[in-house]
């Protein structure tokens, strides 16, 4: 039964004289260093990944190297502008002429941009909505994320969908990254397990994500009736409560990794072979 | 429940500010001078500075009150001994002084704290600033009128089981244990206070829950055997949406409950299936999976 109609007003004098002195916030420790935090990371994140997407070279370790090795940021590789090696097997967009790595980098983008996590991050860093806790609100008006343009941040659902895909690709990619080719077989050098460990941040990242804990099994009613979600529901809670966790180290990660692959790309320095 | 202390004593008016010199200056009164011999061991006795607002609606301001300090105590009792020694008349609310009847919430520098497990020894040192609730209609001194509260409790439509007779009605644990929970709540109103959704737009309270009463209404549509659908309501009056999930109510919580994490998002998403996924109104359309009666839910839960 639907208990829309039944309802009424919540009568409340607005407005009555309230306690305690007038100031944003009688908070006596540093508070403001949380915020302070999320804007810097996120700000160098934002700053370094724009020139990484844009500057379009070095992004793909290749053959002459005797490796395989592609930097997240342009991986699936599927315009026609992206080099030789790179390329993934079927190329959608041959016309694309500029940085392959716009094509790809709106999933990821819109993924962190909807992620529950990164809301709570950017209202109170960018946004100052709250700054922080019992810290009084940069804006006068608030509507939250029940108008235009945040309620679209109920699509996070299929942006969690379109992470998982991004993921499977870069799992190949770490999975591609033991071949050394011209060199003969397979093997595992510095770049091999740093590709690896990135697949594997951003796994536990999407799994232990809110929407995938409440399609996997929270939404149900009765766990009793659904024994198979129950034991989902109950193998994501734990990761789910270390979300935070995961969203920084998968974020910085994703970074170091490009960052790796350029390096090496550009011949700045050599990718030591282990064994 | 205490609200204001008897009427100051006939000794008379309290001294928010005496000093330990001048208690000895009016000892000494009439008295003669008198020698000290003043040892080099002698130290001067640690004391506590409680910050309190003093006023009601036709305001206040903040008050100083020293004490000499003791040990392990916690914010309360210093209060108490307030009460007891220099102001007769400061007026707040307690209860259990065991962090469980939720009466005692207030702001302890700055952040929503009860008084009665905030110790003192763990607080920086300096004045400690004891304020109200901020978010609720000041009555005095540091007792707010949460009348708000039970308004929004009373519109939380209640529990609907399906028809059966009583002794009927099953449920097995799993299904109980998930909303146990919401069930630790004191009802001490602080996550109310520290959302900034009403604390800083008042105007909202028109029309929003607050998080005190989305695990109100997350425990119901949890519930193995309500058949009430809540989600319209929470998404059109409730003010679902309104929250930024920034999580200051979980922070503040005595009972660490998850509030965002496991009723408010789980909230979120159930809105999402009811009213903003295209995928689940398409596969609603399709499987014909219609508003069920409760006699329907009570023959199939899912
Ligand atoms: S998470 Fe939502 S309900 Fe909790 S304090 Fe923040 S805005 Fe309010
Ligand atoms: S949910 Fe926690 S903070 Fe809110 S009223 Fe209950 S006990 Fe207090
Ligand atoms: S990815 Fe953070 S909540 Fe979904
Ligand atoms: S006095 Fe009961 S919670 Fe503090």
């Amino acid at each position: 039964m639907t208990t829309l109609d039944n309802t009424t007003v919540t009568p409340v004098v607005i407005g009555a004289p309230r306690g305690g002195p007038d100031a944003p916030t009688l908070r006596q420790d540093r508070w403001w260093i949380q915020p302070l935090v999320t804007v810097t990371v996120l700000t160098v994140f934002v700053v370094y990944s724009t020139w990484a997407v844009f500057v379009n070279k070095d992004y793909y370790v290749g053959i002459a190297m005797h490796r395989d090795l592609i930097s997240p940021f342009y991986s699936p590789c599927i315009a026609g502008s992206c080099v030789a090696g790179a390329k993934g097997t079927a190329i959608v967009a041959n016309w694309w002429r500029i940085t392959p790595a716009l094509i790809v980098i709106g999933g990821p983008l819109g993924f962190r941009l909807t992620c529950y996590y990164y809301r709570r991050a950017y209202y109170r860093g960018f946004w100052q909505s709250p700054p922080n806790c019992a810290v009084a609100d940069g804006h006068r008006r608030y509507t939250g994320e029940s108008r235009f343009p945040l309620i679209l941040q109920n699509v996070h659902r299929y942006f969690f969908l379109i992470g998982v895909f991004f993921n499977v690709i870069l799992t190949i990619d770490a999975v591609m990254a033991f071949r050394m080719p011209g060199e003969g077989g397979i093997g595992v050098s510095v770049g091999t397990l740093v590709l690896c460990v990135n697949a594997i941040l951003l796994w536990l990242y999407s799994v232990s994500c809110h929407a995938a804990r409440h399609l996997c099994g929270g939404h149900v009613r009765t766990f009793s009736t659904h024994p198979v979600r129950y034991r989902l529901w109950k193998l994501l809670t734990p990761l789910n409560g270390r979300h935070m966790q995961f969203a920084w180290a998968s974020l910085i990660f994703v970074a170091l990794t490009d960052l790796y692959v350029r390096l090496v790309a550009s011949g700045t320095i050599t990718d030591p072979k282990l064994f | 429940m205490t609200d204001a202390m008897p009427e100051p004593t006939p000794a008379g008016a309290w001294t928010a500010t005496t000093t330990g010199a001048e208690v000895a200056a009016l000892d000494d009164a009439g008295a003669g001078p008198r020698t000290f011999e003043p040892g080099p061991a002698e130290e001067e006795e640690p004391t506590v500075t409680l910050r309190v607002w003093r006023g009601d609606p036709s305001g206040g301001d903040l008050v100083d009150y020293t004490l000499p300090s003791e040990e392990g105590e916690v914010v309360l009792d210093v209060v108490h001994r307030i009460q007891a020694t220099l102001a007769p008349d400061l007026a707040c609310r307690w209860n259990c002084k065991a962090g469980k009847c939720g009466s005692c919430s207030s702001e302890i520098n700055g952040k929503p704290s009860l008084m009665c497990m905030t110790r003192v020894d763990e607080l920086p040192e300096g004045p400690i600033t004891v304020t109200p609730m901020r978010t609720f209609p000041i009555l005095r001194d540091l007792v707010t009128d949460v009348s708000f509260n039970y308004e929004v409790a009373r519109r939380v439509p209640a529990f609907a089981p399906p028809p059966a007779a009583p002794g009927d009605y099953r449920m097995q644990q799993v299904d109980v244990e998930r909303g146990q929970e919401f069930r630790k709540c004191i009802e001490c109103f602080m996550c109310q206070d520290v959302c900034h959704v009403i604390r800083d737009h008042e105007d909202n309270k028109r029309q929003y829950a607050g998080p005190r009463f989305f695990i109100r209404y997350a425990e119901l549509e949890m519930h193995p055997l309500d058949t009430n659908d809540r989600r319209e309501l929470l998404r059109q009056r409730m003010g679902l949406g309104l929250c930024n999930i920034t999580k200051c109510c979980t922070e503040v919580c005595p009972e660490h409950i998850k509030i965002t994490d496991n009723a408010i998002i789980p909230l979120k998403e159930r809105v999402v299936d009811a009213s903003y996924d295209p995928v689940a109104w398409l596969g609603r359309k399709i499987l014909r999976r219609h508003k069920r009666s409760p006699e329907e839910a009570a023959a199939h839960p899912r």
